[in-house]
């Protein structure tokens, strides 16, 4: 279990004031100055020893990503953007960084855009996210007050951070399509290659980073690298926020050592499962786009990015969902579906099209009003769906429906034929097609 | 180079291409073919339709081919190029896959739809579609879209490719189509459901891979696989573009864009693509003789009879003036019977152009051609509107300001081209000093390698036009716009048959009258050779004889009408703004009794004595090629290449202070000619742009 004396988000409760003073009496902007003395690459190297993997859901290793920035700012100046479009059923973390400690990802931010040789960066808020807005604003004017950011600022390198506000759509999460909202265009993704690192805000080049990511980059500057790679298994290591929901008896946000068993991190903070052990059904272990994970496989599984992949899963953004033997895990899966056939931009055809026909299909299922054919219909479509578009939202769509089929075929078989048993004129009948 | 090729090995066969070649058209040079709904050639990526999957070994998933750039492309692990597979079991499920999803919203109207014989999708489905439907749910159904009297909209089928929108963006200019909603309520509309406000808005119907958007005007009326298709020319403006006649019957059901990339790439502008209406109304199908103020129809040897009688009764007093319309045999043929006659008044510039008193074919023509824009780093226009008076090569211009950074400036009526352009003036007078300014633009065109000058036909009408050819050309030269290899210097006609016509030689003969003297009254007789866009109010007394396809101005006026075939009705001669010789064929039969006129003109010759030495067209052509070599020539324009003639400085320009501005080269683009003004779609086109339109309610 990490101990306090190990957390970065000191303030993740609220319970202190979010404000300047006492962010830096939590320790922030520390040595903010001499960080950016160091050259760019030590930056790098040193989040790349750490370990860090981005905490948006992909996992893809944060040093290594920094270092595809050109090493020379050219014709065309270098952005970074801070993806605060939170927006993943079931994650709620960015926001309580951006509320209650505001001031490491400001902090955050400078670091990275030193590291990318930025000047700017832009830190694109998701829409719904009112008090957020405001509290980031409100830090982000004290920095510029205290001198700590702006032109000629304290800590020596000209930087202008900019908290620009959604309109609420869960794509504008995708990074292009991020990007393209953020020029003012219909947020849809956009075809890569280019990467943003070549061609992204404005054509210019561009990392697009979670807030998380952002916001913990000082303090292992500040901790050292070995420190932050000191916690959880190889290749999976550092601290990360957790954000339970579902049927436990206390859901929490909170700070967890990487790698911790899924009984630990519920038995230590979340009060146990509702009902006892006995009763956990299925947990979606990353936010909603990822594959269900039953209970037996689940109860003594490392949270972390490998393992859950090896279980045909994700640690996702680290979401946890965990559901009780109460749930309807295909109406749970067929609400997914509707939020993901709700949210698909329409720009490419097997997710415009497949996300609604999933969807329809699994609400049909909930009620048993189905073929026993259909579940390897839904099973086919939804590997259409997979990785046949342009960005990552077919596969999140396509996801929770495999982990559904994967592991609970025999309750929609079940409930298909519960539904049949007193109606024998339906069974065995086909419907005519029109 | 070798450096700028990629080795790939596509289906088990090496191959190199540029690195800057998409994966799709790698592909294609390899044999294979690539399935696609959204990608198109001449319009950017969208990558959205996921058609054209493919494997490539090594890749987690199948790769959208028409969006991978070669050049990024990583080699295997063991260094050999990376292999590509565009058919086996792997690709086939994918695109089964989006074939799938395509269809499971689209309806199955086929038997009523336009596109049908012609769907990219039904064709695609035939290769990638199930037998059945796996999809037992309710269908989406979207609302149509008004889009205007050209466009047909029924946007349930749509498969949301965006070649439209992209269309409308990038090659029309105006950014007035586009995709609103998401996910499956995503739709395809106009801003504010108005029609494309474009001379193109037809172009995207032909780029519609589905019966989404179709011609409103051909709706219903005839299958693809039922029509005479026949490659012609266009004549409503004079670039000549390349187009395809698709008849049925006696009647021409539509005309449709063909490939000339010299020419108008793919496109056709809307009056050329939608006036085919116009061929079968008000058309002249008999001869008609005035009887007691009233025209009466008459047979051909009493029409001829008569008009030989009034062109045999006095040689000084009879003038033939030929049309925007004309085409070269009937130029040749009038001119050879009126010369025949000892008449010298012909004229083929009814409004009064003046191109040059020496008649140096340089001076009339668009020597840098249409694709030379292309290779244009300045333009200047002078007194032209291209976007009306040639739509097409208006969206050439907007290709290369968009990616040649084509800097383009403009003196005249100062409009809406598509394209930003600095406005030096209005009139004849700014061409004065105009090099001594210091703006961008003149600086710019000072230092350009390839200045390119374009001066409008209608720039060179009035008691000013020879004082502005002049000065233009001076601007030219001193811009340094001609050279050995390069002569930047123009006239944008906006009448098809005008530079045939000029070549031909029908300007006035020795002490012959020019058009504005015809028409001062005081003639006996008065050929019109299809001519309507004159005032013929001080005409008085004179006898007209009206040779043409369509009662308009001219034959309402006319004392003897003699019809005429109309261009899809014949094979004819077309020169083109640029001296391109080029020839229409025959599609359909003429109307009526109606004949091609350069016959009509060889009867004539004969009842007046003087019979003309041609009996076919093949003959006639025959002596149009000896009396002007240039005609011999088809297909090709005399390009950019060294003329000498244009690098001797012309005449000094007299003072333009107190010219008139230049003025719009026509009120109406959808109205500029007979065909056009008999066309109800044009009608209707030109109601909507004075914002007359009267809202048609959906079906």
């Amino acid at each position: 279990m990490l101990q306090d004396k190990d957390r970065i988000f000191t303030n993740l409760y609220g319970a202190h004031s979010p404000g300047l003073e006492a962010a830096k009496k939590r320790g922030a902007w520390h040595l903010t100055r001499e960080m950016l003395q160091q050259t760019p690459e030590w930056i790098c190297d040193q989040i790349k020893a750490s370990g860090l993997r981005g905490r948006g859901g992909a996992g893809f290793p944060t040093g290594l990503k920094w270092t595809f920035m050109p090493k020379e700012v050219r014709d065309r100046p270098h952005y970074l953007v801070v993806n605060a479009d939170e927006s993943e059923p079931g994650t709620c973390k960015d926001r309580e960084i951006m509320r209650h400690d505001p001031h490491l990802l400001i902090e955050g931010c400078m670091v990275a855009s030193y590291a990318m040789r930025a000047h700017a960066c832009y830190v694109y808020l998701r829409g719904e996210y009112i008090a957020e807005r405001e509290a980031l604003e409100k830090a982000v004017k004290e920095a510029y007050e205290a001198g700590l950011v702006g032109k000629n600022n304290k800590n020596g390198w000209d930087f202008d951070i900019y908290v620009h506000h959604g309109a609420g759509a869960y794509i504008c999460g995708e990074e292009t399509a991020l990007l393209e909202s953020l020029e003012g265009k219909k947020g849809q993704p956009r075809l890569k290659p280019p990467f943003p690192a070549n061609a992204g805000l404005y054509g210019c080049p561009t990392t697009v980073n979670n807030v998380e990511s952002i916001a913990v980059a000082p303090t292992i500057l500040r901790r050292g690298a070995e420190w932050f790679a000191g916690f959880g298994r190889p290749n999976n290591t550092g601290t990360k926020l957790f954000c339970v929901s579902g049927h436990v008896n206390k859901p929490c946000n909170v700070e967890e050592e990487m790698s911790i068993t899924f009984r630990d991190l519920i038995e230590t903070h979340c009060g146990g499962i509702r009902g006892g052990w006995d009763n956990l059904k299925a947990v979606i272990p990353g936010g909603s786009s990822v594959p269900m994970v039953p209970a037996e496989q689940i109860m003594d599984a490392y949270m972390d990015f490998d393992t859950l992949r090896d279980l045909r899963s994700g640690l996702g953004t680290a979401a946890v969902i965990v559901m009780d033997k109460s749930t309807d895990l295909i109406q749970a899966i067929a609400r997914i579906s509707y939020f993901y056939k709700h949210e698909s931009c329409g720009q490419c055809t097997p997710c415009r099209e497949g996300t609604g026909w999933m969807w329809r299909v699994l609400e049909r299922m909930a009620k048993g009003q189905a073929e026993m054919s259909d579940i390897d219909m839904l099973l086919d479509v939804a590997s259409q769906v997979e990785g046949h578009t342009i960005c990552a939202l077919g596969d999140a769509a396509a996801w929770p429906v495999q982990g559904l089929i994967r592991h609970f075929r025999h309750e929609i078989e079940d409930r298909i034929s519960e539904y049949r048993a007193p109606r024998t004129m339906v069974q065995g009948a086909n419907v005519a097609a029109e | 180079m070798a450096d700028d090729l990629f080795k790939l090995n596509i289906d088990g066969k090496d191959i190199e291409v540029p690195k800057h070649y998409t994966l799709m058209q790698a592909c294609e040079e390899a044999g294979a073919e690539i399935p696609r709904f959204c990608y198109h050639e001449r319009l950017s990526v969208a990558g959205n339709c996921r058609m054209c999957l493919v494997q490539w070994k090594g890749a987690p998933k199948p790769i959208a081919s028409c969006a991978q750039t070669v050049g990024d492309m990583r080699l295997n692990p063991d260094g050999s190029p990376p292999n590509v597979l565009t058919s086996g079991d792997y690709v086939e499920k994918a695109r089964n896959g989006v074939m799938e999803f395509l269809l499971i919203n689209h309806p199955l109207d086929c038997p009523i739809c336009d596109q049908g014989g012609e769907c990219d999708l039904q064709d695609q489905a035939m290769a990638y579609g199930r037998s059945g439907s796996r999809y037992a749910l309710n269908k989406r159904a979207v609302e149509n879209k008004n889009m205007g009297p050209l466009v047909k909209t029924i946007m349930t089928r749509c498969i949301q490719c965006t070649r439209c929108v992209r269309f409308a963006a990038e090659v029309a200019g105006v950014e007035e189509l586009g995709m609103i909603s998401r996910g499956e309520d995503a739709e395809i509309t106009t801003y504010l459901e108005e029609s494309l406000s474009s001379e193109l808005s037809g172009n995207v119907i032909d780029l519609c891979p589905v019966g989404a958007l179709t011609s409103k005007p051909y709706a219903y009326n005839a299958r693809p696989w039922e029509l005479r298709k026949t490659e012609s020319i266009d004549i409503m403006d004079a670039m000549g573009a390349g187009i395809r006649v698709d008849a049925k019957g006696a009647g021409v059901m539509r005309i449709m864009p063909v490939l000339n990339e010299e020419v108008n790439e793919e496109w056709l502008s809307d009056k050329s693509r939608f006036v085919w209406d116009g061929l079968a109304r008000q058309r002249l199908d008999r001869p008609y003789v005035r009887e007691n103020g009233k025209l009466r129809p008459a047979s051909w040897s009493e029409a001829l009879q008569k008009t030989a009688e009034a062109l045999k009764a006095s040689k000084e007093k009879t003038g033939f003036i030929a049309g925007d319309l004309v085409e070269v045999e009937q130029a040749r043929a009038a001119l050879d019977l009126a010369r025949n006659l000892d008449i010298a008044s012909t004229d083929c510039r009814p409004a009064g152009a003046s191109y040059g008193a020496d008649g140096v074919r340089e001076k009339y023509i668009l020597n840098p051609t249409l694709m030379g824009v292309e290779e244009a780093d300045v333009l200047l226009l002078i007194g032209t509107n291209p976007r009306v008076e040639a739509s097409v090569w208006n969206a050439r211009i907007r290709k290369a300001w968009l990616w040649n950074d084509l800097q383009v400036g403009l003196i005249g009526e100062g409009v809406d081209l598509t394209y930003d352009y600095e406005h030096l003036g209005t009139g004849p007078a700014d061409l004065d000093g105009l090099l001594k300014g210091d703006s961008a633009f003149v600086t710019a065109f000072k230092n350009a390698k390839r200045p390119m000058v374009v001066v409008g036909e209608h720039a060179l009408v009035g008691e000013h036009g020879l004082d502005v050819l002049n000065a233009a050309h001076q601007i030219a030269l001193d811009a340094g716009a001609i050279t050995d290899e390069w002569s930047g210097f123009g006239v944008l006609h906006n009448a098809a048959g005008r530079v045939g016509a000029l070549d031909t030689g029908f300007v006035p003969g020795e002490n012959g009258l020019d058009t504005k003297a015809m028409l001062e009254g005081g003639l006996d007789t008065l050929v019109l050779l299809g001519a309507d866009e004159l005032d013929l109010s001080k005409l008085g007394d004179t006898t007209v004889i009206y040779v043409g396809s369509h009662g308009d101005r001219g034959s309402s006026r006319a004392d003897i009408i003699l019809p005429s075939a109309a261009y899809t009705e014949m094979e004819a001669t077309y020169v083109n703004t640029e001296g391109r010789v080029q020839m229409t064929r025959k599609a359909v039969q003429p109307k009526g009794e109606a004949r091609e006129a350069w016959a009509i003109f060889r009867a004539l010759s004969e009842l007046t004595g003087k019979t003309l030495s041609y009996d076919s067209a093949d003959q006639l052509r025959e002596q149009i090629r000896e009396h002007n070599p240039i005609f011999a020539g088809l297909g090709f324009a005399p390009g950019a290449g060294g003329h000498e003639a244009l690098s001797q400085a012309p005449e000094k320009a007299n003072n333009l202070a107190g010219a008139r501005p230049f003025e719009a080269p026509f009120e109406d683009f959808y109205l500029t000619n007979p065909i056009a003004r008999a066309s109800k779609t044009m009608a209707e086109c030109s109601l909507m742009k004075r914002g007359l339109e009267t809202p048609v309610a959906a079906e």
